[in-house]
């Protein structure tokens, strides 16, 4: 019943905020590969279903997610599996950049830390610059390491924040809205980034520009009111919608 | 239509009235804050104007003979017996050279209350007990005058006050004014009040075992209140379940954080003294009921400073596959640390100017040494305070005002350090 290829296979997946049911079950398979992008109106739950896949919801009081969702075969939501293992694998970019108040080293240095993923020094530093050169920051920040992470730019910040989260070797990077806060050049610069890191990371990322989706992304889901009303090959959904109200949004008569 | 009209007469009518609300409120503020400035020039000025003149003392240089005959007429140098030698006479004698013409009895008495008897004696004796080979020469040696000739000098007796309503007679005058005249007497910064205990004697009170004692408090408190105050925050805002139980505990804790302090001394006097049986006056059980009427305000502070933090740093941990615990102890505390600090100085600050849960369990004592141990009778620098400012003699008063300038000068102190403190950590985020 699943696809073989797929990251994550979800299975009528609700979410309710006390009674509030935020999404009314939903079912998806997002591929191990590339980038899946989340499209839909606001408060139409992207950001509820995306905080599903890293168990991000369960540190808000009074969330509960019901159905299935597996990564790779195993259910991540199964009593006997600790999120913060979960978290390791599956990164995250938040919507305002938030980097620790601490040095740019530092900043990547503390997921690597709290995992003991170097046993040196050295092999910290290493993997401090490998995972800043991925984020395509290191030339940027190298002669300020010390430096405090909070003095970058809105986005080296964001940059900083998905070399931190590589820092740690995800296998997916979850990001809501991480371009919002940027200028168009930070945007493109962003863009690239994902560009290059879908070869390496399944890359989730929830956007409100259609054509940021239609440039960054392979596939395309557009969620409506708590349901997914379509999900497609981005082409497709952006050249020849089979659903009126995809439609409408992607032409901009509803929003 | 007028409504569109900004100089139509109802409208200048308006911003008149507006204007005239405005103007009454900040002469309303300004008042306020007028009335506060005042009352606390007032305060400082009342307070340093009575005790600057504490802080110098007149004292005697003599050269006294340590001559053995009265010292030690065996000549055996019996550590025990040098200590009780008689070494009045030696004051007396040298005190009575000093005026060969006065012979009368009376006369001579009125003489030697010009030094402090005490004062004098006492620094002979610990001379000549930490080095007996003194005995038998003239060491010239600096004692304080009696308070009244202090006094006096300070202005404080009136020379035109008549002789039998004032402590000093006019013949104490003469011979003051004489000794003065020849370099005897001399004024110098009065070190005595900074390093003796409290005294019968006002020329030799001084607040070192209030200082001590002060310090020995608030050491105990803060190492009590401080994990206690700062631990209960951390579990009641990350860890405690959100439940009508804890937001029972929570509201008790705000609560205790607006008791009457006296109420903590009546408890810490049921529980530590009559219940546990520790004794009485001891800077350990201050310190223990100063810890309670503490640790809700570090709480307080813990709390705000940890709910001041952005939630974003939380999740970044969080979404690094951080636990719980270790984004809160790695991200959110250290960034809560500059609040808490200055919380636990204010608290400590509050602790220190605190005296009637101290009355209450004893620290009114009359200590005449300095602590070595918490466990050991002290006395504090309010409640010394306290004590002093019960006696009448204008000496006291002097001394009174002189310990109050102590205690403010370290509580600004405090709290400007918590105010550094505060703005350098926050600098540095
Ligand atoms: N912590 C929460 N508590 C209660 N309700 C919530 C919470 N978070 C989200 N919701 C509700 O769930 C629904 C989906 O919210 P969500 O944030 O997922 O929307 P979104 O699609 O990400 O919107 P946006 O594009 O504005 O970010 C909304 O109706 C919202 O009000
Ligand atoms: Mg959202």
């Amino acid at each position: 019943m699943t696809d073989t290829n797929a990251k994550f296979s979800c299975r009528n997946v609700k979410v309710h905020y006390g009674d509030f049911e935020a999404l009314h079950g939903i079912d998806i398979d997002i591929p191990d590969r590339g980038v899946t992008a989340f499209i839909g109106p606001s408060g139409c739950g992207k950001s509820t279903f995306l905080r599903t896949f890293n168990r991000m919801n369960d540190t808000i009081d009074g969330c509960r997610v019901s159905g299935k969702i597996l990564m790779d075969g195993n259910d991540i939501y199964n009593k006997n599996l600790d999120p913060v293992l979960l978290r390791a694998r599956v990164g995250m970019v938040f919507q305002k950049p938030n980097p620790f108040p601490k040095s740019i080293y530092d900043n990547i240095a503390f997921g690597p830390r709290i995992h003991g993923l170097t046993s040196s020094k050295a092999e910290l530093d290493a993997l401090v610059e490998k995972s800043l050169r991925r984020a395509g920051l290191w030339d940027e920040v190298k002669d300020r390491l010390k430096l405090s992470g909070t003095g970058l730019s809105g986005g080296q910040q964001q940059r900083l924040v998905i070399a931190r989260a590589i820092a740690v070797s995800p296998e997916v990077i979850l990001m809501d809205e991480p371009a919002s806060a940027l200028d168009p050049i930070a945007t493109a610069k962003l863009e690239a980034l994902i560009e290059e890191l879908k070869e390496r990371y399944c890359i989730i990322i929830v956007t409100h520009s259609m054509a940021q989706a239609a440039r960054v992304s392979d596939k395309t889901a557009f969620f409506y009111m708590g349901d997914l009303v379509e999900y497609d090959a981005t082409e497709k959904i952006f050249t020849n919608p089979s659903n009126n109200r995809t439609q409408d949004y992607i032409t901009g008569r509803t929003g | 239509m007028s409504e569109n009209n900004f100089v139509s007469p109802q409208a200048v009518k308006r911003l008149k009235k507006r204007r005239g609300v405005e103007f009454r409120f900040r002469l309303w503020g300004q008042a306020a804050v007028g009335f506060a400035l005042a009352a606390l020039v007032w305060l400082l000025v009342s307070i340093v104007g009575t005790g600057h003149s504490a802080f110098s003392q007149h004292f005697m240089t003599l050269d006294f003979e340590l001559s053995e005959t009265t010292l030690d007429p065996t000549g055996a140098r019996d550590a025990e017996k040098l200590r009780g030698a008689n070494y009045r006479r030696i004051v007396q004698q040298t005190l009575y050279a000093q005026f060969p013409e006065v012979t009368e009895r009376k006369a001579k008495q009125e003489v030697f209350a010009l030094v402090s008897a005490s004062g004098a004696t006492n620094q002979l004796r610990q001379m000549v007990y930490q080095d007996p080979s003194l005995i038998g020469q003239t060491v010239r040696v600096t004692v304080p005058t009696s308070d009244q000739v202090d006094q006096l000098f300070k202005g404080y007796i009136k020379r035109e006050t008549a002789e039998d309503r004032r402590k000093v007679s006019d013949r104490q005058i003469a011979w003051a004014d004489t000794l003065k005249e020849r370099g005897v007497i001399r004024k110098k910064f009065n070190k005595i009040l900074f390093t003796n205990p409290d005294s019968r004697d006002p020329e030799l009170a001084g607040i070192a075992s209030a200082i001590l004692g002060s310090v020995m408090i608030l050491v105990v408190a803060f190492v009590l209140a401080f994990p206690i105050g700062v631990g209960s925050a951390i579990y009641l805002d990350e860890f405690a379940p959100k439940n009508k139980f804890t937001d029972f505990i929570e509201l008790n804790i705000n609560n205790l954080a607006a008791v009457p302090s006296i109420v903590f001394g009546l408890l810490g006097l049921a529980v530590f003294l009559n219940f546990m049986g520790m004794p009485r006056s001891i800077p350990l059980v201050g310190g223990m009921v100063l810890a309670l009427r503490v640790f809700p305000t570090i709480t307080i502070a813990t709390r705000s400073a940890l709910q001041s933090v952005s939630p974003s740093i939380v999740d970044g941990a969080l979404s690094l596959g951080a636990s719980h615990t270790q984004a809160v102890f790695k991200q959110k505390l250290p960034l809560a640390g500059p609040g808490i600090l200055t919380g636990s100085i204010i608290g400590m600050a509050q602790a220190l100017g605190e005296t009637a849960p101290l009355l209450m369990i004893g620290m009114v004592a009359f200590v005449t040494e300095v602590p070595t141990s918490i466990a050991e009778p002290a006395t504090a620098l309010p409640v010394q305070i306290f004590l002093w400012s019960d006696s009448a003699e204008r000496a006291w008063a002097e001394r009174t005002s002189a310990a109050i300038i102590v205690l403010l000068v370290v509580l600004i102190t405090m709290n400007g350090f918590a105010i550094w403190l505060r703005n350098r950590l926050e600098k540095r985020r």
